[in-house]
């Protein structure tokens, strides 16, 4: 058994390492190096600088505008929980910070284990509701394609399989651990290709619009 | 009039494909590779929320372009293996890129990963054009512009005789061709043959602001119809005429009236419509009073109407001018009232983006009026101002339909009935 787990711990988790870096950033410097052929008109007088713009409407979208959010109630709240929640397992877990020691020479501190738990259970649930909510509203129906369930599901595989891990549920420890470092594999080596790259574009594609409005501007 | 555009080609989808390429490549990579999914958007959109049918939900009008641009970008493309946009599929789009879209801009503002559908509506309504598919009313109204200098056939004869009345009605000069001029004045096709008495109103203004300015017959039209027909060669010759004629003029300055879409097109892509940059500076009519007015050369009596205004979209949220519209109130109507959802955030009139020149959709406009019909009954005023011809002309078609109490009134008109002149 102890053979999956060594095959999980390593090759696997080398390869797919390297293909999620190498991925994001070929399709990062592929954007980046798109010609840029249009020719601005200039910006209105006395209007933020282009950095200021971009970097404050990153910050800027995490809220909606209270006209909208009474709408998307459920998405905005939902879509906090399991990103934080995420945000919390990921990187709070003592674990995973001896992992990421490993890797980058360095760690933090990690937050109590029952509480990474709670997080992570919150996590799953908030992602099964959107996987949910996806499948039934309308608008995501017309909407969704094969990316967007696989990206759900993808998210979820290693979620619910480090719950399992974590709470001795199943089957042997390691069995579970090489199970849940096998769907991390898989979550990483998919992520340059489909739409959890949106992890880096909502940087590049917040700036951007941000830079865009500023120049006219516009006072989100 | 010069005729240089061929009429687009018979149909033929892979053109379509082709030309979303070149355009998209280089402004909207990003934006194609991003959106999510979330469908937040959705209740953005006024034509969503007036039929809750899905297709309307502004990310759908995003799906042929980003199909074509992942085709384009997937390594296995060249084995032919990827599918190819379909005609049926590009035939559904047609309707829902021209119709279904009034490039207002709103859907942007909700978006989680800021995404402009509006600006990939309109590289796909070029690349659809390219390909032959496109309303044919939209097409004709820019058609005109080649033949007749105009959407409305506003020709330099039709233009000399209206100023004339304009000017002998509203009791103030009208210069044409002045030379010496230091502001070039555009009219919109559409004031001057629907709203005659905002080109008086602003002719007033500007003469009793001590202005030295005129009107070109070698460049008037603003609207720009190639623009929202997906013809760039049209919008390009449109662009042209105005911009050699204020050159030609030497003036320093060129105002757009109250249209919004021939502001959005001649301020923020004028530079790249001509390939370089233009050699003057272009000022919507209120960014244009505002500046009179801070310079204090135009002053007006304060008036006892209560009122709300309509931000055009093309000059708030998508243009940047949202604070002078209020800066000319400011002083002159205390009963001003905001609406709950005003400023960058409004709704759309229903018929930018060239929707109000397509009959296909006219019930489906008078139906988003409703929307704002509401927002103004809110405000517990019943008269709203605005400053966009295109919006008047959208607004005031369902005011008639719907024999909505309420009244629509023009901003510079306001201003120039209450001017007080020296
Ligand atoms: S730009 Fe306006 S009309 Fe077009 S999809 Fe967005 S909200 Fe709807
Ligand atoms: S809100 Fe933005 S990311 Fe979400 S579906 Fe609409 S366009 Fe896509």
């Amino acid at each position: 058994m102890s053979d999956l787990l060594d095959f999980a711990r390593g090759p696997a988790l080398q390869v797919s390492v390297m293909i999620f870096i190498f991925g994001v950033l070929y399709r990062l410097i592929s954007l980046f190096l798109t010609p840029k052929n249009f020719i601005a008109s200039p910006a209105r007088e006395n209007v933020k600088g282009a950095f200021g713009a971009g970097v404050g409407e990153i910050v800027r979208r995490m809220i909606p505008d209270k006209e909208y959010m009474r709408k998307e109630m459920f998405a905005f709240l939902n879509g906090w929980a399991f990103h934080i929640g995420l945000a919390i397992t990921v990187f709070g877990l003592a674990g995973h910070i001896m992992f990421f020691k490993k890797i980058l020479g360095f760690g933090w501190w990690n937050l109590p284990s029952n509480f990474v738990m709670l997080a992570g259970v919150i996590t799953l649930f908030s992602l099964i509701a959107s996987l949910a909510h996806r499948l039934t509203d309308p608008v995501l129906r017309k909407l969704s394609t094969l990316d967007d369930y696989l990206s759900g599901g993808l998210t979820v595989l290693p979620v619910a399989t480090g719950l399992l891990a974590t709470m001795h549920l199943g089957l042997r420890y390691e069995t579970l651990i090489a199970i849940h470092i096998l769907s991390v594999c898989i979550f990483l080596i998919y992520f340059p290709f489909g739409k959890l790259m949106h992890a880096f574009l909502v940087f590049v594609t917040r700036a951007k619009t941000g830079v865009e409005m500023a120049r006219k501007g516009v006072k989100l | 009039m010069e005729n240089n555009n061929p009429t687009p080609k018979p149909k033929d989808a892979s053109k379509a494909v082709e030309k979303f390429l070149v355009s998209s490549a280089s402004q909207l990579a990003p934006y194609l590779e991003a959106c999510i999914h979330c469908g937040q958007c959705a209740h953005a959109c006024h034509f969503y929320e007036v039929t809750q049918d899905p297709k309307y939900t502004p990310a759908y009008k995003l799906f042929p372009m980003t199909k074509a641009y992942r085709r384009s970008k997937n390594p296995l493309n060249w084995l032919g293996m990827i599918p190819t946009l379909e005609e049926d599929e590009i035939a559904e789009w047609q309707d829902l890129v021209f119709n279904g879209c009034t490039m207002c801009g709103r859907c942007t503002n909700v978006c989680p990963m800021g995404i402009d559908v509006a600006q990939i509506v309109g590289a796909t309504r070029q690349a659809l054009t390219a390909a032959g598919y496109y309303p044919e009313d939209l097409m004709a109204a820019a058609e005109n512009v080649v033949q007749h200098g105009s959407p409305l056939k506003v020709s330099t004869s039709v233009l000399e005789d209206r100023l004339e009345w304009i000017a002998d009605e509203s009791e103030t000069d009208i210069p044409l061709d002045k030379k010496g001029a230091e502001v070039m004045f555009t009219i919109s096709s559409i004031e001057l043959m629907k709203y005659p008495d905002s080109v008086g109103a602003m002719a007033k203004m500007l003469n009793a602001a001590g202005v030295n300015w005129t009107i070109s017959t070698k460049g008037y039209e603003s609207t720009n119809f190639g623009y929202l027909a997906g013809r760039p060669d049209i919008a390009k010759l449109g662009t042209s005429r105005l911009v050699n004629a204020a050159e030609e003029l030497g003036v320093k300055e060129l105002i757009i009236p109250e249209c919004g879409h021939a502001y959005s097109v001649l301020r923020w892509n004028g530079a790249n419509i001509m390939g370089r940059p233009l050699g003057f500076k272009v000022y919507h009519i209120t960014e244009y009073l505002a500046k009179l007015k801070r310079e204090g050369k135009l002053k007006f009596k304060s008036i006892e109407t209560a009122f709300t205004y309509h931000d055009p979209c093309q000059i708030s949220r998508r243009g940047g001018a949202a604070d002078d519209a209020r800066y000319l109130l400011e002083g002159f109507a205390p009963n001003f009232v905001e609406m709950k959802v005003t400023g960058n955030q409004n709704w759309c009139c229903g018929g930018g983006g060239g929707v109000q020149a397509m009959n296909k959709y006219r019930d489906m406009r008078i139906n988003v009026f409703k929307i704002k019909a509401k927002q103004v009954e809110e405000t517990g005023t019943n008269t709203m101002i605005s400053a966009c011809a295109n919006c008047r002309l959208t607004m005031d078609e369902s005011i008639a339909e719907l024999k909505w109490g309420g009244k629509l009134d023009s901003l510079v008109e306001i201003l120039a009935d209450n001017l007080i002149e020296d």
